[in-house]
């Protein structure tokens, strides 16, 4: 029951930061948006009791990457988003039917043909640090180490694209 | 014994209230503190008029700040303008949640643990908190960041907003290295709960040297805490975001009244929390000689806790009225050059040193 009253509470703030986040005209209120639905994304992961991915996606997601959004909008001092008064008449025509049939069909594929799992208790933690850390540097190692390498390049790659001016 | 739902609602409550209350009644008192220590180091007096020895003085400034005009300057926008330091106070506040003051106490029939978040374990009658405690107070702090920046923008300033801009770099930059800093005291802790990293730091080695983590080597992760904490935290040197030689009052300029006051609180509840954080990673929290009847025994720890945290306010504004404001590229280097490698090496080392003993 109080699952179920969390979970709505926290999916209802998460979708209506999204649909805020598209109605804003301002970067920085879309920004702020993003914010929200990532806190709200994090209460959802702890209900599923994976505490530690619940405090990373804070900690990454809600405090370093979007504290640089907000940084580089507020040093182009972007503002406000113009938009051309007629939207495209094929969205107009498909958006609502489009959406309702890709929801529907996603759900009926993951309700009937989706892994067999068993419900979540409320208070039962099973994504400690430890087991993510075993399952990362056990089972998975080598993708972990092989998206660091990437990671590692994608740093490098970024550092001389930042040099190339000088 | 465990507790009904009635009786845990009402524990939380008066806790959360006891809480609130001592941490802003010490954010008051670090700032006459640091007004008298500054003014001996300068050698003035410092507040004296409220008051014996100004004790008073803090009376009279919260009064000060309510009674203050609150002005809203045009062209600033206002929803974000009323938001931020509203985030930056609620951020400040929320996270002494996690902070454990003291083990357990039994009092009226009631055995808790001196900690919000904290319960007792029902199987061996000691204290537990949230497994996840130490990393949930990272990332409140890194959420701290929001306020000032949306504050400096908000404003519609060129001083707030270069305050804010160079708050969120320097935030983001030291963030590495204090979060780096702490992985040694958790390779040797082996967790996240912040009372269970107490509770292995209790005793001795040989009756006399406390078995705190800072003597486990972790000495030199110690001072890369505290300086990427200064830096963290907007204190001297690393006040650029609100270097009042070149920025006015850098990203609160515009603020007044009570507004400004909850920048200001939020900035010293920010310093005891990580001051808080300080002690029980590195100097064994509460531990510390228990003794005496029943009452002192439960009061002792908290004592304990209480000095470290006066002892690292005193550091704070030490620093404070000894050393100059570092320049701002002078600030991104040290942090980055400096302090990043020396966490990354102190990690490889404890890592290196724990796999040799296993």
């Amino acid at each position: 029951m109080l699952e179920t009253v969390l979970f709505l509470i926290f999916a209802a703030i998460c979708v209506g930061g999204a649909i805020n986040l598209l109605a804003q005209k301002h970067p920085i209120s879309s920004a702020l948006s993003l914010i929200v639905v990532m806190g709200s994304l994090a209460m959802v992961y702890l209900l599923l009791g994976a505490e530690f991915v619940a405090a990373v996606q804070i900690i990454i997601y809600a405090g370093a990457i979007m504290v640089l959004f907000v940084f580089v909008i507020m040093l182009l001092n972007a503002g406000e988003e113009e938009r051309s008064a007629t939207g495209s008449r094929v969205a107009m025509v498909l958006g609502v039917p489009g959406l309702l049939a890709a929801a529907v069909t996603t759900g009926w594929v993951l309700t009937r043909h989706g892994p067999a799992s068993t419900p979540v208790v409320l208070g039962e933690f099973h994504g400690s640090a430890h087991a993510i850390g075993r399952l990362l540097f056990h089972e998975f190692l080598l993708p972990f180490e092989v998206t660091s390498v990437l990671i590692l390049v994608a740093i490098m790659g970024a550092v001389v694209l930042a040099r190339r001016g000088e | 014994m465990p507790m009904n739902a009635g009786t845990f609602i009402l524990v939380a409550v008066v806790k959360i209230v006891i809480a609130v209350f001592v941490l802003l009644t010490a954010c008051a008192y670090t700032v006459w503190l640091e007004r008298k220590v500054v003014g001996h180091i300068q050698n003035r007096w410092g507040p004296t008029r409220v008051g014996p020895f100004g004790l008073l003085q803090p009376l009279a400034d919260g009064l000060k700040f309510i009674l203050k005009e609150d002005l809203t300057p045009p062209y600033v926008n206002r929803t974000i303008y009323i938001l931020a330091p509203m985030l930056a106070l609620t951020m400040a506040l929320t996270s002494i949640a996690l902070i454990p003051v003291g083990p357990v106490i039994h009092a009226f029939g009631i055995s808790t643990p001196i900690q919000i978040t904290g319960v007792v374990n029902s199987a061996t009658g000691r204290g537990a908190d949230i497994n996840i405690g130490l990393l949930i107070i990272l990332g409140i702090t890194s959420l701290g960041v929001y306020g000032i920046a949306l504050a400096g923008w908000s404003s519609n300033s060129k001083y707030s907003l270069l305050g804010a801009l160079r708050a969120s770099a320097q935030m983001v930059s030291y963030e590495i290295a204090l979060g780096l800093s702490l992985v040694g005291v958790l390779i040797l802790s082996g967790t996240f709960s912040l009372h269970a990293i107490v509770e292995m730091q209790q005793g001795t080695w040989f009756g006399f040297i406390p078995k705190w983590n800072i003597f486990r080597g972790q000495i030199f992760a110690f001072f890369i805490y505290l300086m990427a904490a200064f830096a963290e935290t907007n204190r001297v040197p690393f006040d650029l975001p609100e270097a009042e030689s070149e920025l006015v009052a850098g990203y609160h300029t515009e603020y007044s009244a009570m507004k400004f006051a909850m920048f200001f609180v939020a900035e010293y509840a920010n310093m005891i929390t990580v001051a808080c954080l300080a002690s029980i990673l590195f100097l064994g929290g509460w531990s510390g000689p228990v003794f005496g009847p029943a009452i002192l025994q439960a009061l002792l720890p908290v004592f304990w806790f209480a000095l470290r945290i006066v002892f690292f306010m005193f550091v704070y504004i030490w620093v404070r009225g000894t050393l100059p404001r570092f320049r701002y590229d002078q600030l991104m280097g040290f942090g980055w050059k400096f302090l990043f490698p020396l966490a990354l090496a102190n990690i490889l080392i404890t890592a290196l040193v724990v796999a040799w003993r296993a």
